[in-house]
């Protein structure tokens, strides 16, 4: 009888975890069929001269050049102003700034600003950085619209890295006559930065993969040349796909996807790189 | 002579929950004084305002003065970063910092700037050596100072403290999670010391008060009850107090 009653239970365990190994994987099952599919159009059109040679014949045939550097200087542009910004904004909100009003507010913008839709920065930014700050439709305005997009990704993923770091290590770098500061920079910043790097990343690729934001702010519908200062406008992986895709007619297909597929392994690349960091920190970690 | 010299002392938390009052006490160079009694007496929020510690936590009012060498240590115009090379304190959890046996010695003098290769070596050996150590490890300067075992990374937390080279070593329940054996080591190595520096120990047992106690206070509910050459208090106690405590009627 009661071995019965084990038995029984037994069985609905088994049955139990193989559901949740169903589901798990089910969850699994759109990535590799968003791959599948994109690699398999796309690659075809995958070629030096694609990677390498700027469009031809109003951008139906030749090479995506331009919006691969364009995408590379708009994820480089929102680098240089987000990350030094986010990382100092966040060891400030978790080693200095005491718990009050003003930081609990600025916590709620900060969670507020995440949630945004990406066109509405991209409006704002027309606004603010476009017209009133006459940077024109540029590589710089584009930038600084990413980087108020990106800024509560990295704040928030820095604040967190920081915030692991245990308080003793704290302690006993003051205790041994150290200041807040070199205990920041000599502790809590090297065991923090794994997973800063990691929200870094992830802000970045964010950045990296939006049209929408960029928009009215620094894309180019189709530019001749590459951009020269961070003045110029800039074609985009993301906004040249949505141009070919959906603006000029007689786009051969594979141009398309293989433009997807640029772009994905671009996204894709940061992402995998941030996993690794992580990783191998997780494994260094000595506490 | 007395290297420290605590008048009036009172400290109070917004919470309420331990405080110190009026405390007057004078302590020794070059012994060890204990400072005893049950949890929550103050003995703890005492060693942390030797060093300016308590700095770091909220607290309600401090009052009085505490002289190092003749100098008022509560003076805002303290300069505590000094104050903490020469006040040293030992937690009752060994922290080692995230870094090689080596890196915890040299910490503290990094800190001060101390780049030159000779001193930093010397400044781990003379550590080491001091906690008795130097033996167990010295083989192994640059392997993870997370690895050692408890024993050790609390010997080397003493080290880490004796590289700066304070004068006073505060240690707050040293050896509370360590062994037998590990707890004599540490022990030992406090006699030796106890010639070179003065020593304030909070013990985590009434039997290492009386073992290690050249002088011992006895703390209850913030207040100093008694005060006297540790072979004079646990023998002789002349309050009733301190007498129900040290025979275990209470706490």
């Amino acid at each position: 009888m009661n071995r019965r009653i084990i038995f029984d239970r037994f069985l609905i365990q088994r049955f139990g975890i193989s559901l949740l190994t169903l589901v798990a994987f089910l969850t699994v099952i759109p990535i590799i069929a968003v791959f599948a599919y994109i690699i398999s159009k796309g690659a075809p059109a995958l070629s030096w001269q694609f990677l390498s040679a700027m469009p031809s014949d109003g951008m139906r045939a030749g090479g995506i050049l331009p919006a691969i550097v364009g995408t590379f200087y708009l994820t480089l542009g929102t680098a240089i102003i987000s990350v030094p910004l986010g990382i100092a904004a966040a060891i400030y909100l978790a080693e200095y700034a005491s718990e009050n009003w003003l930081t609990r507010l600025i916590r709620i913008a900060i969670i507020n600003l995440a949630g945004i839709p990406s066109v509405v920065y991209g409006l704002f930014g027309l606004g603010l950085f476009v017209l009133f700050l006459k940077f024109g439709t540029s590589i710089l305005a584009a930038s600084l619209t990413l980087s108020i997009m990106t800024l509560p990704v990295i704040i928030s993923a820095s604040e967190e890295a920081l915030r692991t770091v245990p308080q003793a290590f704290r302690t006993v770098s003051i205790s041994l006559g150290g200041t807040r500061w070199q205990t920041i920079r000599k502790i809590i910043l090297p065991q923090a930065l794994p997973g800063i790097i990691t929200g870094v990343i992830l802000g970045l690729e964010r950045a990296a993969g939006e049209t929408a934001p960029i928009l009215f702010t620094g894309a180019a519908f189709f530019l001749p040349h590459l951009p020269n200062s961070p003045l110029d406008a800039t074609m985009a992986l993301p906004y040249h796909l949505f141009v070919i895709s959906t603006q000029v007619p007689g786009m051969p297909i594979q141009i398309q996807y293989g433009t997807a597929l640029v772009l994905i392994i671009f996204v894709l690349g940061m992402n995998v790189t941030a996993t690794i960091i992580r990783s191998r920190a997780r494994a260094r970690r000595q506490w | 002579m007395d290297k420290i010299v605590i008048e009036h002392l009172t400290l109070t938390y917004p919470s309420g929950t331990e405080s110190l009052k009026d405390i007057n006490l004078k302590i020794p160079a070059n012994a060890i004084t204990v400072l005893f009694g049950p949890a929550g007496g103050g003995k703890s929020s005492l060693l942390r305002c030797l060093n300016r510690l308590n700095d770091l936590v909220q607290i309600q009012t401090l009052t009085g003065s505490i002289f190092l060498d003749g100098e008022n240590i509560l003076d805002p115009k303290m300069d505590v970063i000094a104050l903490r090379r020469r006040v040293g304190i030992v937690f009752a959890r060994p922290v080692v910092l995230p870094t090689s046996i080596r890196g915890n010695l040299t910490y503290g003098l990094e800190l001060a700037n101390e780049k030159r290769k000779s001193r930093l070596d010397e400044a781990v050996e003379r550590g080491l050596k001091l906690s008795a150590l130097w033996d167990e490890v010295k083989n192994r300067l640059d392997d993870p100072a997370i690895a050692l075992s408890g024993g050790q990374q609390q010997r080397l937390c003493l080290a880490r403290v004796l590289a700066n080279q304070p004068e006073v070593i505060l240690l707050d329940e040293p050896t509370s999670g360590l062994d037998p054996i590990s707890t004599g080591k540490v022990e030992a190595a406090l006699q030796e010391l106890k010639k070179d520096y003065t020593i304030i120990l909070v013990p985590h047992s009434v039997q290492q008060a009386a073992r290690t106690s050249d002088y011992a206070a006895f703390f209850l509910q913030g207040e100093l009850v008694e005060y006297a050459q540790g072979k004079d208090l646990f023998t002789h106690p002349k309050i009733k107090r301190t007498e129900d405590y040290i025979e275990g009627r209470f706490g």
